[in-house]
């Protein structure tokens, strides 16, 4: 005859086995949300949970890698499949906050190719993840308030005698200093190697200066159409994905210009120690097949895999960044790994001087 | 003693035990708050102070190679036992895949040595370990030339110390020099501005909820219950709406395409608009705005209390009514607007949403940048040296506050 006490803390120590058995069935995915995290839902997340019967329990983050620091460093994973900007991977990776992903588990694409040669290089240059999307860095202008003077290239951006009006800067020395660069004629294939010297830090924030009193910084990504709509900035900065969903979904007036777009790749990873690792292997298979990868157009991120163009509807084509590749600059991980963080405490002097 | 003397010695125990027992549930009443505040408020304060100082990382990572650094005088290049001794730790690090923590932490000093250390550990990663102990020195040179340089082996040398005040050094903008002197950091000096700068807003927005509180204060405490009632609930309002959507309204407001802005075009007082949000100003109005009730309601209740006789008293006897306010009536409104102030101080002092949003780069404070550290550069050892100093500057000021004024007379409604 038990105790009625003992009892009840036999019963909630059994519940809580069961639930800690259950709990290992359910995937935890975490990404950007918006309008990207509600496209992989559709078309990664909903189809794996289909297939597969397994639940996924989808959260959101704004980027970094604090959290999942914070996450191994106290050995409490909460998360398992994590969507990471690939200027954050490189950092994650080597500071061994990420599983590694071995590449025999990606399926071939539909027509057959093996996954090595299917997916562009850069989507499987880390061994920690799968690149997912192609996505950039460009700035946009609004058609009805421009004026006769249109802008073409990023000089043009930091051109205020020409083209008066605010510009909108994500509050982050990452693009803006390249930019800098690139606008005082450094050219594209040099930037990481000047912006690597003192000389070339100091030249990136002296160009900044010349319009540093036209700028209006934000921090969020979605804060970007809203500054072009409500006449907060004349010139704004966004991921493309944003304008393009202003100007397909809301019918925007907004005109991307793409020179010198900063493009970079968002990859999926594994939080290391994930009690589910197998299953986020199994849905990160699933979820860079060609098929579901195609579905990232519908905000204009490009896939990274050939074999899903295919499948892309020929409408959003052009406004990938995928199709401006020429036009572009890859952001550089490793660069931004070794001076991420001197650079961001120049870039907050820069700022509050 | 001599009282208990009459007592039989059963008596005394008894009495001593209910005692005791008394004592034991008075205890147990309080128990779960001391818990909870131990849990949820000194624990995290303790590690935050010692995260500070104490970084481990290094040297549990090499600590053979510290171990034979114990001897380097720093001057050279250490020698090939050294360089060895590195190499075999560095291929360990790359196999167990934690050599970016070292990676990471090596950086944090010397910037641009992150790839040093992580290409050279790939590089390193199938060497067997007897070749390494025979010419590790070499290998490492070639797979990158900057193993040549004094500077990456002294950082490697000064980080590979658990316990150190470098981060307390770098959020005053000092650094310690080769010769162990503090001298000015070579460097980003943003620290010291910023403490400055953010007790300056936070005093700007005591004084000007004083002055916006004060006078409303006393029109409450002077009108009919039933109707102080009413207004007061005008005052609370904003304490049941989201602190974001305040502050966002404040940004619906003072944009320049904003309410004010087209009000000030449409009558004609300015043809551009003026910049008012993302400026320090757009932090001070934004913040004294949320931060009113927090000194109306003190004043109120302490108002409430005050005998509007004593006021008529003064005035019978012939002093004038400012005299009147300012020797009768300010100094019994007293407890209520020091506890208002301290309270909007040491608040706004900590404050962070409302800068960060509204604030553009003239409205940051200290606490934007604590976070900075915390979430996007993840110095966790600098972004708790700043909270420390901050919490440190707050202490100082309330003990220079209980000295001058007393904190006996605080009244918090």
């Amino acid at each position: 005859m038990m105790k009625p006490i003992a009892k009840i803390l036999t019963g909630t120590a059994l519940s809580l086995s069961l639930a800690a058995a259950a709990s290992s069935q359910v995937l935890t995915f975490v990404s950007f949300g918006g309008s990207y995290g509600a496209a992989q839902e559709q078309h990664m997340v909903s189809t794996f949970v289909e297939q597969t019967g397994k639940q996924v329990l989808v959260e959101d983050y704004s980027g970094g890698v604090a959290e999942m620091k914070a996450q191994v460093e106290s050995g409490n994973i909460q998360w398992d499949v994590v969507d990471i900007e690939v200027i954050d991977l490189e950092r994650a990776c080597s500071e061994g906050l990420l599983e590694e992903i071995p590449r025999d588990i990606l399926p071939p694409g539909v027509d057959g190719t093996p996954a090595i040669k299917d997916f562009v290089p850069a989507a499987l240059a880390s061994e920690c993840g799968v690149g997912v999307i192609v996505w950039t860095v460009i700035y946009a202008y609004n058609n009805d308030t421009i004026g006769a003077n249109k802008p073409t290239t990023v000089a043009d951006l930091f051109d205020t005698k020409n083209f008066p009006g605010k510009r909108a800067l994500r509050k982050r020395p990452q693009v803006n200093l390249e930019w800098a660069l690139i606008a005082d004629g450094v050219s594209p294939d040099k930037v990481y190697e000047v912006l690597a010297t003192d000389d070339g830090q100091k030249r990136a924030f002296a160009k900044l200066d010349t319009i540093k009193d036209d700028i209006v910084w934000f921090d969020s990504w979605s804060q970007a159409p809203q500054l072009l709509n409500d006449g907060g900035a004349a010139f704004v900065q966004s991921a493309n994905g944003r304008i393009f969903a202003a100007i397909n979904e809301e019918k925007r007036p907004f005109t991307i210009v793409w020179d010198s777009h900063l493009y970079d790749l968002d990859v999926m990873s594994i939080v290391r120690g994930s009690k589910n690792k197998e299953l986020g292997l199994e849905f990160i298979a699933h979820a860079t097949g060609s098929v579901p990868l195609a579905g990232m157009a519908d905000v204009a991120y490009g896939p990274t895999r050939k074999s899903s163009m295919q499948f892309v509807d020929k409408a959003v084509t052009p406004h990938l960044p995928t199709s401006h590749m020429e036009k572009g600059v890859k952001a550089d991980g490793v660069f931004w790994a070794d001076y991420g963080e001197t650079l961001g405490e120049k870039f907050n002097e820069w700022l509050l001087k | 003693m001599s009282a208990q003397s009459s007592l039989s010695p059963q008596d005394r125990r008894a009495a001593l035990r209910a005692l005791r027992q008394r004592k034991l549930v008075a205890f147990l009443f309080v128990a779960p708050l001391l818990v909870f505040l131990f849990l949820s408020f000194v624990a995290p304060i303790a590690s935050m102070l010692f995260r500070s100082v104490y970084e481990p990382t290094v040297a549990e990572l090499i600590p053979e190679t510290l171990d034979a650094m114990s001897d380097w005088d720093g001057e050279e290049l250490p020698d090939e036992r050294i360089m060895n001794q590195f190499a075999l730790e560095l291929k360990k690090l790359a196999n167990d895949r934690t050599s970016g923590r070292l990676a990471g932490e090596v950086n944090r000093s010397l910037p641009g040595t992150s790839s040093v250390i992580q290409s050279t550990a790939r590089r390193l990663r199938a060497v067997d370990d007897a070749e390494l102990s025979q010419s590790g020195a070499e290998l490492l040179m070639k797979a990158n030339k900057r193993w040549g340089d004094v500077e990456i082996w002294r950082t490697i040398e000064s980080t590979g110390q658990p316990y150190s005040f470098t981060n307390y050094l770098t959020a005053l903008d000092l650094e310690q020099a080769r010769d162990g002197s503090i001298q000015a950091r070579d460097g980003p000096k943003i620290y010291v501005d910023l403490y400055t700068k953010t007790l300056r807003i936070a005093l700007t927005i005591t004084l000007l909820t004083l002055l916006l509180g004060y006078p409303l204060s006393y029109f409450l405490a002077s009108l009919r219950d039933s109707t102080a009632n009413l207004l007061l609930v005008f005052v609370l309002l904003p304490f049941w709406t989201s602190l974001l959507v305040r502050t966002t309204s404040w940004i619906a407001m003072l944009q320049s395409g904003g309410v004010v802005n087209s009000i000030l075009i449409g009558l004609g007082v300015i043809n551009e608009p003026l910049e008012l949000l993302y400026t320090e100003f757009a932090t001070v109005i934004a913040m004294t705005h949320i931060l009113l009730p927090f000194m109306i309601l003190p004043l109120y209740s302490v108002m409430k209390g005050i005998d509007p006789s004593f006021m008529r008293a003064a005035m019978s006897m012939g002093a004038k009514p400012w005299a009147a306010f300012l020797r009768i009536y300010l100094p019994m409104s007293l407890p209520g607007l020091s506890a208002g102030a301290l309270l909007v101080f040491i608040i706004s002092v900590g404050y962070y949403i409302t800068p960060a949003l509204v604030g553009g780069t003239d409205g940051q404070m200290i606490s934007n940048l604590i976070a900075f550290h915390m979430q996007q550069s993840n110095n966790w050892g600098l972004a708790a040296a700043l909270g420390s100093i901050l919490l440190a500057v707050i202490l100082l000021l309330y003990w220079t506050y209980d000295r001058f004024v007393g904190t006996k007379s605080l009244s918090f409604g």
